[in-house]
């Protein structure tokens, strides 16, 4: 009787498919006309408006009537299934046992599973950033490839076991599961163990986090190159020190249509800050890195240095670190010309945040000696006529005396 | 003998029940007060909820994937929203704000410990309903509340809010700084105390029932893992939102009062504002105190009810219930401590991070202890597939491979180049995501017939369980890898950066796993709609479970159980203990009627129950060698 039923209400809903797919059909095409006439009575579309509307139409209703033809499929499909269960029972056979399917396609989805982690990781993992190009950067990698050995081996080792215990165990009426309601030697194994661990990477990931965000440059090192980074929506300022090697004060409150950053002139330092476009560092130089905001929270990020710092407007934050390769060294190694190593926005700072990009080139001593010396300084003629200084006479004195003062700066160094 | 009695009072109470209320539609089903009812209520809303946030996730994955394609389609359902059919970049981050709101607070909050503590905690602690069954109403219609305001912000001009789900200022406090952050975010700051009070609300009477009103004989260590999940994510929930209203509030005085509790040395497009004197990070302290164990709170009743299911399907014992309430109760208070993972890099003390480092790694060990407890439930057990217990393993095996990620990121010195990358994304969507979502859904299969007196069709849970699963892991997996290469999250296209063309082709994949696994939940929703209606017919216990609420009459009445509330004798994980009748044994079963299956372990805490034993054990033997 079950069974008829059965048949009969597969009937019904392949007549019901039928009727929803005819009326999908009917519905899309009444809906043509009916959405195109209104734009045409506000007479400011043509015919290709209505053209593009009903294309549009006809393209959702397509993958909609497909969907549907997926679900009718599938509970077909699924008839089929029962039907053919049913017959099994009448024929006194036993009925589908969905328990040793199911684990069999546990352990199907397993064998899956490890090959697509192993293609991912060999053909994604590839496509990552390259080697570190910072000294601590060589570091933050080191301990990356320490916590990855041991996690993916825990990872690995624990996913077989869930999939094969569910294979192997999988439901039985012959047999009654282990009643073990628990082990302490083995709980306390399992907790010290992972503690263990951890401790070590603890300990490890403390002193290194510890050793990269020292601040203080180290006895008897060179001083730290002082570069400050400002960000605003949406791009960064870039502000070099001039020859005393020292930025000048900032004040939020001095910022102004021709001083963008506030840099505060009665500052003596302030005088010979330089303004970039691209952010030059030389090569194995500790470079200090200033970081500010102007209006919303900002984050410094430069991934092939693995150097990240949020930019807070009212918390000026810095970054010391040693870049170690250059530019024109990682193209090569990467056999890539077009190569650059990125500055860019990684905090949420409004809708062109996907956009805040900066370049940033590691050079040679030399090469950035030379190119220092053409960058413009933030004290431009416009901004000494609105701070009230004198214009014209110090202007060309400026230029012969920074070179000079490069050349001394070469020369020191 | 004791059943019997129970009966013959059960039917003269049942017809007094019906004498003194008469129950009108509205207070039924609308302003109803039975526990059962407000689950009910939590579960569909927060269906409705995880549905309307999967769309979003939806539109913005389409973008991802074609970032240079025109869908004219969008234009017609969003209007200005997609300017030309292509998403507008301010609107991109509205849906991914509003998506991580969502799915955070209303699906995963509210949804899962609003209608799993709702319908359990009295259920299997043997009450009656809530301590306070008016309040749990008010707790749900405050919700209800949160949910209309936050969806009501699509419908103002500027779209709704658009700062990230964790809106951090000066981004959120600056009406100006996006469109999103003017009425969008006014409404959000409103729907998220509407939020917090309902949560409020809830978590006070689920605390306060599981600790008040549990029946005889049920003492803390015999109530179910459920229960300690719901209990401790309830006192999580209470102790840490509160801390969030008070940022809310400092937040909403900074946009309309024009405090400084954040905002300092701000210049907005070239014009200096007058703010002095704050700090966006402590929005972020005060943020990430609720924030870190809010994940807790997601994630926990996931826990609980996996092991309960996991416990239930395998026909085993939990394996170390005592070490997995510890664990629970370790999770729940260094939950409290790890808070500042979030913040290494925002300019916070170096040395703070260092702090909160070691605290989130100590975090891993509970959690570790939890995964070797469950393979061990599984090993050797006599494991049903039931829907429930695919989901249920779903949780796990979720929760291993985005739980340790997790030790990569609470690791400050990694952290710094993987902080707010896809790295990051893949991770939580795995261990908060789709493990919390996987644990809310085996509940649902689980406790379906509790609920609607209904069985589900199993066969289509079957197609939705892999579907999702693999769908899942298709999405998140790839992106571990996008984080890897520094994609940084939250950006409405990569084509801007000639070194992030390279994932174009993932970015379209993962849109399609994204979109299977999406139309998948029809599966679902076509199996949970037609069920309540038109399923099966359920039995009083259909998956041969121990604990209380599989005692009580499948036709709902207000009061649980007609006569007397039940008496507990034993723990609830009594499965296939040797020598019993069946592999099973409810927890109101006496131990004076399971003689053959005692162990000397049931009497720890009873030295005459213990002397029995001994002496029918030794009889029994004596009988056995004769």
């Amino acid at each position: 009787m079950g069974f008829k039923k059965f048949i009969k209400s597969k009937k019904i809903l392949s007549l019901l498919a039928v009727f929803m797919l005819t009326g999908t059909n009917l519905l899309m095409a009444q809906t043509n006309p009916g959405l195109a006439s209104p734009s045409q009575g506000a007479g400011n579309s043509t015919a290709a408006v209505a053209d593009d509307k009903s294309a549009m139409w006809t393209g959702a209703g397509y993958y909609v009537l497909l969907f549907l033809l997926l679900c009718v499929v599938i509970a077909i499909v699924g008839k089929i299934l029962k039907v053919y269960d049913l017959t099994r029972q009448i024929q006194g056979k036993k009925e589908l046992n969905w328990n040793n399917l199911m684990a069999a396609i546990c352990l199907v989805f397993l064998l899956f599973g490890l090959y697509g982690a192993y293609w991912s990781f060999t053909v994604q993992g590839s496509m990552t950033l390259p080697e570190a190009a910072s000294a601590h950067g060589v570091k933050i990698d080191e301990m990356f490839t320490v916590t990855t050995v041991i996690t993916m081996f825990v990872f690995f080792v624990t996913q077989i076991l869930l999939f094969t215990f569910l294979f192997r165990y999988k439901h039985s009426d012959k047999r009654r599961a282990f009643f073990l309601p628990h082990n302490n030697t083995i709980e306390k194994i399992w907790t010290i163990l992972p503690a263990m661990v951890l401790t070590i990477l603890v300990v490890f990931g403390f002193f290194t986090w510890q050793e990269i965000t020292n601040s203080a440059d180290a006895k008897g090192e060179r001083a730290s190159l002082n570069i400050e980074v400002t960000g605003h929506q949406f791009a960064w300022e870039l502000r070099y020190p001039g020859k005393d090697l020292k930025l000048g004060a900032v004040n939020y409150k001095l910022v102004t249509g021709s001083n963008l950053l506030g840099i505060d002139y009665k500052d003596r330092n302030s005088f010979d800050d330089l303004r970039a476009d691209t952010m030059y560092l030389p090569v194995n130089r500790s470079v200090r890195l200033n970081i500010r905001a102007q209006d919303v929270i900002h984050s410094c990020y430069m991934p092939h240095f693995r150097v990240q710092l949020n930019a807070v407007p009212g918390l000026p934050t810095f970054f010391k670190f040693t870049p170690t390769i250059t530019t024109a060294d990682m193209r090569n190694r990467l056999n890539n010309p077009d190569f650059e190593y990125l500055l860019y926005c990684n905090k949420i700072c409004g809708g062109i945040h996907y956009n805040m990009k900066k370049v940033v080139r590691v050079v040679t001593e030399a090469e950035y000696q030379q190119w220092i010396a053409k960058q413009k300084p933030y004290l431009t003629d416009a901004l000494r006529k609105d701070l009230g200084m004198p214009v014209a006479a110090p202007a060309p004195a400026a230029t012969p005396k920074d070179t000079t003062a490069n050349k001394r700066l070469a020369l020191n160094n | 003998m004791s059943t019997l009695a129970v009966h013959d009072h059960g039917v003269v109470h049942h017809e007094e029940g019906h004498e003194h209320h008469h129950d009108t539609f509205i207070t039924k089903y609308i302003f109803s007060q039975d526990h059962k009812m407000i689950a009910k209520q939590f579960l569909i809303t927060g269906i409705t909820m995880a549905v309307i946030a999967m769309t979003l996730s939806i539109l913005f994955r389409i973008q991802l994937a074609y970032p240079d394609k025109a869908f004219p389609l969008l234009e017609t359902l969003l209007g200005r929203f997609a300017p030309g059919g292509r998403l507008d970049p301010n609107f991109y981050l509205s849906l991914v704000t509003i998506h991580g709101t969502i799915m955070v607070f209303f699906v995963l909050t509210a949804g899962l410990s609003g209608t799993f503590s709702n319908l359990l905690i009295p259920l299997q602690v043997g009450a009656r309903d809530m301590a306070s069954p008016f309040m749990n109403m008010l707790s749900y219609w405050f919700f209800f509340l949160a949910c209309v305001i936050m969806l009501s912000s699509f419908f103002v001009q500027k779209g709704p809010a658009s700062g990230g789900w964790t809106v951090y200022p000066p981004l959120s406090a600056l009406p100006k700084a996006m469109p999103g952050s003017e009425m969008g975010m006014t409404l959000w700051l409103a729907s998220m105390i509407c939020f917090v009070a309902s949560s409020l609300m809830g978590g006070i009477n689920y605390v306060s029932t599981v600790l008040n009103m549990r029946t005889k004989g049920m003492d803390l260590w015999k109530m179910p893992l459920t229960i300690w999940a719901f209990f401790l994510t309830a006192v999580l929930g209470v102790l840490s939102f509160p801390v969030l209203v008070a940022g809310v509030v400092l937040l909403i005085f900074d946009r309309s009062m024009g405090t400084s509790f954040y905002l300092s040395d701000i210049v907005l497009n070239g014009k200096v504002m007058p703010f002095e004197g704050g700090s966006p990070i402590l929005f972020e302290h005060l943020f990430w105190f609720l924030g870190h164990p809010e994940v807790y709170i997601v994630i926990m009743p996931a826990m609980g009810i996996s092991s309960e299911i996991m416990s239930v399907n395998s026909r085993k014992p939990i394996f170390g219930y005592h070490a997995m309430v510890y664990s629970l109760i370790g999770i729940t208070v260094l939950s409290f401590i790890v808070w500042g993972h979030h913040m290494f890099v925002t300019g916070m003390n170096p040395f703070l991070g260092g702090v909160f480092m070691i605290t989130t790694l100590i975090i891993a060990v509970p959690s570790a202890v939890k995964t070797f407890n469950w393979l061990a439930t599984l090993w050797r057990g006599n494991i049903r597939f039931k829907p429930a217990m695919l989901f249920a393993i779903g949780m796990v095996s979720f929760f291993i491979s985005g739980g340790l990620t997790g030790i990569f990121l609470g690791n400050a010195a990694l952290d710094i180049n993987l902080h707010d990358t896809y790295f990051v994304v893949a991770h939580f969507h795995l261990v908060m995501g789709s493990a919390a979502i996987f644990g809310m859904l085996a509940g649902v299969y689980h406790w379906f017939p509790k609920m609607f007196g209904r069985m589900m069709d199993e066969k289509l849970g079957f197609l939705h369980f892999w579907l999702t699963f693999i769908g899942a892991y298709l999405v998140f997996f790839p992106m571990h890898f996008m984080g890897l290469d520094g994609v940084p999250r939250r950006y409405y296209a990569f084509t801007e950066f000639e070194s992030m063309k390279q994932w174009l082709s993932v970015n379209t994949f993962i849109t399609w796993a994204a979109i299977m696994s999406a139309l998948a939940q029809v599966a679902f929703l076509y199996n949970f709609i037609t069920s309540i209606f038109w399923g099966k017919k359920a039995t009083q216990n259909p998956w041969e479970a121990n604990t209380l609420e599989w005692t009580t009459p499948v036709e709902h009445l207000h009061g649980n159980w007609p006569g007397e509330i039940p008496t507990v004798y034993r723990w609830p994980y009594d499965y296939s203990k040797p020598g019993a009748e069946h592999d099973y044994i409810l927890q109101t079963t006496p131990l004076s009627e399971t003689m053959s299956s005692n162990l000397p372990h049931d009497f720890e805490d009873n030295p005459i129950g213990l002397e029995e034993h001994t002496k029918w054990v030794n009889t029994h033997s004596n009988q056995e060698v004769k």
